[in-house]
């Protein structure tokens, strides 16, 4: 049910994310999504990748710390309010969400929500509950056309 | 493994003047003092002038206690008298010249006659015995061979000892490890910032420390704390002994510690300790904590009459469980000269040290930066992420960095900048690591 995202931490100076991405590259590992978040002093890169144990053992062996978060990838129709119906619902079941972001799907007209939840066990359940569709890890390589 | 184990007494006649009576000892240290004191008069010009200034010849030493009224020398009089104004021994006689790498202008030189080197051996052979090591066990000597005394001295003292030694040297962790693994080694000797890296890089390399037959690390040349040695202890699966010496006296093998880990025992047949207040020069007795100064009492070819170590500590006089009679020394975690001040506060980088391993529980690399900001002094204190306290959530990250920088201004009383940085942005040093870059006198 859930998703390895990857975390590596960056100093936050010019030239920083290029390290990890050809690393990557070099490994022949498509990135599938990735977001940054940064303070003054440093970065985090969250990286989604299909093969993520192969991707982290190379970041790892080029000496960057690395580490794993299990993420919740969630289906939501492609139109206005679509987001808001799920926080609200994350909202009354008592999950935080520590930071999300979002793919669109290249094979239909969904949005596929992908979240940082502090407890994704409980945000599993809460949301399965309310008949939100909790994408497996194949399911979205798939839809993002990433043949397995 | 070790068929010596069960026979503790088959070294007792190693170790015997480590259990010397006290009186037998306090004689034999007055006999050499008075010896030692007319041979640097004799041929040390700068010992003798000093003597003279104050109105003083070698017969002033009739007790111990008339040590006090000798100068003091310091690093600065080896470097003044670079290369060999301090030899006492005509070169013909002189078998051995080491050098300290120097970290500012002129490297400091030391020799060595054959007695010299035989009673280095003596000291460090002891140095093993206390450390628990044996005929039979592998030592890999991982300190630095060549102007270094580390590695020398503790290749002499092993092998007088009867044990195996394999002169690796500093350097190549990859190679260190293999070798550990592959000759079975059972005791390691380094510096403890060096043996770290190697618990380090064994991890990434799938190299579980513990299930080696690695059972002593002897660990040397550098200030560390108790929470380091638990750390290497823990990850390892070893003893871990601190041992001590410096170059000016003969190198390692000044002291070391036994079983007990519960201070160093100072060889006290070779080299006299006083402790002395570092601001007003006054002996302090036993017990309280001041600068240790050693005295040569066996060394021909560069006699160090009071030499300030810079080195802060206590002696203990009291017994130890091991039995030894020499007196000991508590672990040195600071040296007054590592110690920098800021903004009118005295700080040791084990203060840090201290304050970071509260936090993070295992010892990151770090290093402190001191720089000039507008005439005001900044301390700034850069911590290497490690994987055990990575978080992907800048929250968490930013809670570790106020947590490492309030832990460091409780200990310290100064407000830090603490900068988190990615693994070995650090550079690694294979001899003593270097905490303290001090950019003040270049910013002006």
């Amino acid at each position: 049910m859930k998703i390895h995202q990857l975390s590596v931490f960056l100093e936050n100076k010019p030239g920083q994310l290029v390290g990890p991405c050809r690393k990557l590259a070099e490994a022949g590992i498509s990135i599938t999504t990735l977001s940054l978040a940064d303070t003054e002093q440093f970065g985090i890169l969250r990286l989604i990748v299909k093969d993520w144990e192969k991707a982290k053992q190379v970041l790892k062996d080029a000496g960057f710390v690395v580490n794993v978060t299990e993420m919740v990838a969630i289906e939501v129709p492609d139109r206005p309010g679509g987001l808001a119906e799920v926080l609200d619902i994350a909202e009354q079941g008592g999950i935080n969400i520590e930071y999300m972001y979002a793919f669109t799907d290249k094979l239909g007209d969904k949005g596929v929500l992908v979240f940082r939840f502090d407890d994704p066990d409980k945000a599993i359940h809460v949301l399965g509950a309310a008949n939100f569709n909790i994408i497996e890890r194949v399911d979205l390589f798939n839809r993002l056309g990433i043949i397995s | 493994m070790n068929h010596h184990n069960g026979q503790p007494n088959a070294f007792q006649s190693v170790s015997s003047p480590d259990y010397l009576p006290p009186n037998q000892l306090r004689a034999l240290q007055l006999q050499r003092l008075q010896a030692i004191v007319r041979r640097a008069y004799e041929h040390q010009d700068l010992f003798r002038s000093r003597l003279e200034e104050r109105g003083l010849t070698p017969d002033c030493i009739q007790d111990i206690s008339d040590i006090a009224k000798l100068p003091f020398m310091v690093k600065t009089d080896l470097r003044d008298t670079y290369p060999f104004g301090l030899f006492a021994s005509p070169m013909d006689e002189i078998v051995r010249l080491h050098a300290s790498s120097g970290t500012t202008g002129k490297p400091i030189v030391v020799a060595y006659d054959q007695h010299d080197l035989d009673v280095w051996s003596n000291v460090m052979q002891r140095t093993f015995a206390a450390c628990s090591v044996h005929p039979g066990d592998i030592v890999q000597n991982a300190f630095g061979y060549g102007l270094f005394t580390g590695g020398l001295g503790a290749h002499y003292g092993a092998e007088t000892l009867g044990a195996t030694v394999i002169p690796i040297s500093g350097g190549n962790t990859e190679r260190q490890i293999m070798v550990m693994k592959d000759f079975g080694v059972t005791a390691v000797c380094c510096t403890p910032s060096y043996f770290v890296h190697v618990i380090e890089r064994a991890r990434e390399l799938g190299v579980d420390l513990k299930s080696l037959p690695l059972r002593v690390g002897i660990f040397g040349a550098e200030p560390w704390t108790s929470q380091m040695r638990q750390h290497i202890e823990d990850e390892a699966g070893i003893k871990a002994y601190d041992i001590y010496g410096l170059s000016e006296i003969i190198g390692p093998g000044v002291a070391s510690e036994c079983d007990a880990q519960n201070g160093l025992h100072v060889f006290e047949d070779n080299f006299l300790p006083e402790i002395i207040d570092p601001t007003t020069g006054t002996p302090l007795p036993d017990g309280e904590e001041g600068e240790l100064v050693l005295t040569t009492l066996n060394k021909f070819a560069m006699p160090m009459i009071r030499y300030r170590t810079r080195d802060i500590t206590n002696i203990i006089a009291e017994p130890c469980s091991c039995g030894r009679t020499v007196r000991r020394i508590r672990r040195i975690s600071r040296r007054s000269d590592d110690m920098f001040i800021i903004r009118g506060v005295n700080v040791f980088p084990s203060q840090i040290e201290a304050a970071i391993l509260a936090i993070e529980g295992t010892l990151p690399h770090y290093q402190i930066i001191l720089t000039r900001e507008g005439g005001l002094d900044q301390i700034e204190v850069q911590v290497e992420i490690t994987p055990e306290v990575f978080s992907d959530t800048i929250s968490a990250m930013e809670e570790l960095q106020r947590k490492l920088a309030n832990s460091i201004e409780h200990t310290v009383g100064l407000r830090v900048k603490l900068h988190l940085v990615p693994q070995q942005t650090i550079e690694r040093s294979m001899g003593k690591a270097k905490r303290v870059i001090d950019r003040r006198q270049l910013a002006e």
